[in-house]
Order: structure tokens, then sequence, then C-alpha cells
């Protein structure tokens, strides 16, 4: 046995000849933060799915906080959120947390939670009548609901102002910092970047990549190379900047500001996923 | 680890179908929607007929059919129609994550169908009671009431086992294809009496007739044969069936 929240051993499922996900396993640690990134139709949500007890794998197994996730009890300590769209719009939101707060039996007070999410004062409102960002901070606070060891979030900030993102940012980082369980995917590389200690790149149902944020940008390599010629401003993504740079010396090219950086992970996981593409 | 505590269901039960309750009655169309039909089926059908709205058994019979027909429309459209509907919203899936088994979900739909189909029948009673010579005695009106809900199981399995195999547009398809036959060759329209034989004959094997024989049996005090109680104890085992390998099979809805 191991102590992790988060076991997954060979798991595989497929809708009809579609195969949505290829053999992975997975483990993540108590405490961790992972961040989960893919491009559209990776396998992202199949695997977030499967760890909610949502959908069964066609093989393997799936072990979450030490039990199966089809199993109730297992998810007494599992936090969730709904997507956005999905709120009942005719209830209210104190209507909203009090029905999910039922279903745990240590609730997070939702005068509090409310609170912690910017929601105070909306408690009348129908959750049909919030605004998009009202909504997201919703969703996601019932995700903390139960007072869960593990969360997992679903694209939680897609569409969100600059100032909502950075209010769940926070919440998510404190429920880290008490020693809470996440799995997070994210259309937003720059949200992974500032959330995830762990990332793990999935694409056409497998595991790309698994590691560190440094890990991943190194494991890719891709440098950026930036320079003015003759006025404008040209910038290159190249897996070897020395080489790139001897050819621009050596081509008597007549740069200016010659610039060398690492990328951003966006950067990284699009030449990767290319690469990818490239060579299938 | 895994014996963490869930909260007891019956409570949850009734906070299920109190939500769902709400969520339907604040669409107040939804609830006229289903109040209205069986009510105007009894003021165009019944109350301008002289026979039929002065003659106290016919018109009591004409009730229990029409409320058959009633529940039967409930069942088919709250459990169908709503079930599959639900299935397609992210809430519903969101919902499957929280740490309660199928049960509080299911018996809060219960209810909520219940409310849903009283709610259906007051209406129909009070023109029944107002406007024609339908009359009842108390113990023969819960003798009724009861027959009703035995009369109803049969479809809340099939509206159940719809509702988990078959997306919202299909759902709604089949559930009305099946409403208005089953409805009109089980007699809750016409009574099976007007019926040509072999009609009759059909008739006496689908759940809506067997419904119909024990409720207006109950409300008239006419007598009911054996064979309605079988046929229809034998399509809610049926419909029971249906309705658990649908649940079985179903992980929200599927795209391909």
């Amino acid at each position: 046995m191991t102590d992790d929240v988060v076991l997954v051993e060979h798991a595989s499922r497929s809708y009809g000849a579609v195969v949505a996900l290829d053999d992975v396993s997975l483990g993540v640690p108590a405490g961790q933060l992972l961040g989960l990134l893919g491009p559209n139709g990776a396998g992202k949500s199949t695997l977030l799915q499967l760890l909610a007890g949502l959908r069964r794998p066609s093989s393997g197994s799936v072990r979450v906080l030490g039990g199966d996730p089809r199993s109730a009890a297992a998810r007494a300590r599992l936090g969730m959120t709904p997507q956005e769209t999905g709120l009942p719009p005719t209830l209210r939101v104190g209507e909203v947390v009090g029905f999910v707060a039922d279903h745990f039996p240590d609730p997070e007070p939702a005068a509090e939670l409310l609170s912690r999410f910017g929601l105070t004062g909306l408690e009348r409102r129908q959750t049909g009548g919030l605004s998009g960002g009202q909504k997201r901070r919703l969703a996601v606070a019932l995700a903390f609901v139960g007072r869960p060891r593990l969360v997992l979030l679903d694209e939680p900030t897609t569409g969100l102002d600059v100032e909502s993102r950075q209010a769940l940012w926070a919440a998510v980082r404190s429920f880290h910092a008490d020693g809470g369980t996440v799995v997070l995917t994210s259309h937003y590389l720059e949200e992974v970047e500032a959330l995830a200690e762990r990332v793990v790149v999935i694409d056409r149902g497998s595991v790309l990549i698994d590691g560190s944020l440094d890990e991943v940008r190194s494991r890719v390599g891709v440098r950026r190379v930036r320079y003015t010629l003759d006025g404008r401003q040209v910038e290159h993504l190249t897996p070897d900047a020395d080489a790139f740079v001897r050819a621009l010396v050596r081509d008597d090219v007549r740069f200016e500001g010659l610039e060398v950086a690492g990328t951003s992970l966006e950067e990284a996981f699009l030449s990767l996923t290319e690469r990818v593409e490239a060579a299938a | 680890m895994s014996q963490l505590t869930t909260v007891p269901g019956a409570r949850l039960m009734l906070r299920h179908a109190r939500y769902q309750f709400l969520e339907t009655v604040r669409v107040p169309i939804a609830v006229i929607g289903t109040a209205l039909f069986p009510a105007l089926s009894m003021l165009f059908f019944v109350v301008p007929s002289a026979d039929l709205a002065a003659d106290p058994v016919v018109s009591t019979g004409a009730t229990a059919q029409l409320a058959v027909f009633s529940v039967m429309s409930v069942c088919l459209f709250t459990y169908g129609v709503g079930v599959s509907e639900d299935r397609a919203l992210p809430w519903d899936a969101y919902l499957r994550t929280l740490p309660a088994g199928p049960g509080p979900r299911l018996g809060g739909r219960l209810l909520n169908g219940l409310a849903f189909a009283v709610i259906g029948l007051l209406p129909l009673v009070a023109i029944a009671v107002f406007l024609t010579a339908a009359t009842i005695t108390p113990a023969r009106l819960g003798l009724a009431l009861a027959a009703l809900l035995a009369a109803a199981l049969p479809f809340l399995g099939i509206g159940m086992a719809i509702g988990y195999s078959m997306p919202a547009k299909a759902s709604l398809a089949v559930a009305q294809v099946l409403l208005f036959p089953l409805a009109f060759a089980g007699g809750l329209f016409l009574p099976p009496e007007t019926f040509p034989d072999w009609l009759d004959t059909l008739s006496t094997w689908l759940p809506s007739r067997a419904g119909r024989e024990l409720v207006v049996g109950a409300a008239t005090g006419s007598t009911v044969g054996v064979l309605p109680v079988v046929v229809l104890a034998g399509w809610a085992a049926l419909a029971a069936g249906l309705a658990v390998w649908a649940y079985r099979c179903d992980e929200g809805r599927r795209f391909r």
C-alpha cells in the first residue's frame, strides 16, 4: 500500500471504438498540487471523471482516498466543481450551497464559504441571475463545501476576469497550504505555472510527460531567441539556441539586442505536442 | 479510510425531493401543463354531456380513468423525459460526485413525482366534485388512491427505463408515442365497453387497462377480477427490471 491520495493503475477507457485513455498510471501523494495539461480531447476530462467516480475504467484500477471512487464513502472527502453552466438556474445561491452541504457529515458553514469566495450578500439570488464570474466562483466554492482532502478542479477559471481568477487562485493556494491535495486541469498554462508543483501532460489518452514545472520545461528544452533586424522584432523557438546563434553569426545576420530566454510552459507544451504530431 | 461516514439517506432523500420540487415549481408553466390536460379532458368530454355528468357511477368512473391517465403522464414525463433531460446537465453529473449513493436522488425523484401527481389530480377531482354527479365515500377514496399508486408502478418503471437509457429528444418522442396509444387502448379516454372485441382482448393485457380496472373498481365498487392484478404485477416487475438495467448502464450522457 502507498499513501497516495490518487492511485491510477493501468487505467484504460474507451467509448465504442474510440480509446480516450490508454493504459494510464498515475499516483498523487497527499498534499500535492498537480496540473493536468493537454489539448481538447486528450483524455483529461475522462481521467477526471474516473477519479470522481462518474465513469468506470474499461480496464485497470482507480483508487481515490483509499477507496473505489464509485462508492459513496470514498467520496466523502472529495470535492469537485460542476461546470459553470451546470448550476440549476432557478435555485438560489444559499439553496445550492445548503443542498450540497447536506451531503457531507461536517460541512463548512455557508457564510464562511461564501465570504471566502467573495459571494457574501448573494445568498438570496437565483444562480441564473449571477454574472459569469460569480457563477464560476460559486461552482468552485462547491468543491470546498465538505472540507475535502482531495479537490478536482476542471478548468476552474475558464472565462474569468483577472480579479476573480486571482481570488480563486488564492483560495486554491490556501487549501493546498493546509495540506489539501489538488488535481487541476486548465486551458491556461499560466494557471498551471502559477499553481502546480507537478505537471502531467496528456495527449491522445497517454501520459507524455510527468514531472516538475522545471523538468517539463527543461525536457522540452525549447529556448526563445529574440532580436531586432532592420528595426523589426524577430522571434524564434529552437531546441538548440547555441547552434542557432552560431548560425546567425556565421551568416552575418545584422541582428541587434539579442536575447535568449527559457520558454513559458505554453510554448514548451505546444512544441511538445507538435513534435509528437510530426512523429506520428 | 473508506469507512468515512456519509449522511443518513432518508434525510437526504427529502432534501433532494425538496430541491427538485423547487427547481420545477419555479417554472410555473411546467406545473400548469401537468395539471391541465386531465382537467380539460374532464371539462370538455364529461361535463358537457348530460348522460355522463348526471350519472354518479359513470362520472366517478370517468374521473377514475382520467386520474390513471394523469398519473401515467406524470410518470412518463417527469421520470422519462425529466430524467433524461437531467442526465444531460452537468449539474446531474456533479451531484453524482457527491458522497451519496443513488438512493437519495432516486427517492427524491419518486417523492417529487408523487407531489406532481397530486397536483395534477387536484383540479380533476375538483371538477368532478363540483360539476358532475361523481361521488365517493372516504373509504373508497382511500382505496382508489392506493389503487392509483399500484397502477402507477409499471409506468414509473417504464419512465425510469426511458429516462436512463435515452437522450432527451428520444425520450420525449418515446414518452409521447407510448402515452396516447396506451391511454386510448387502456380505456382511459373511452370506456372499454365501447371497444370492438379484438381491442378489448388486446387491451386486457395492457398495464393502462389493468390499472384502470383497479382504480375504477376501487372508486365505484364494481368487481375487479384477478387478471388485472396479475397483469399489473407482471408489468410492474418487467418495468422495474428494465429501469434497474437502464440505471446500471447509465454513466451520464455519452457523446461519441
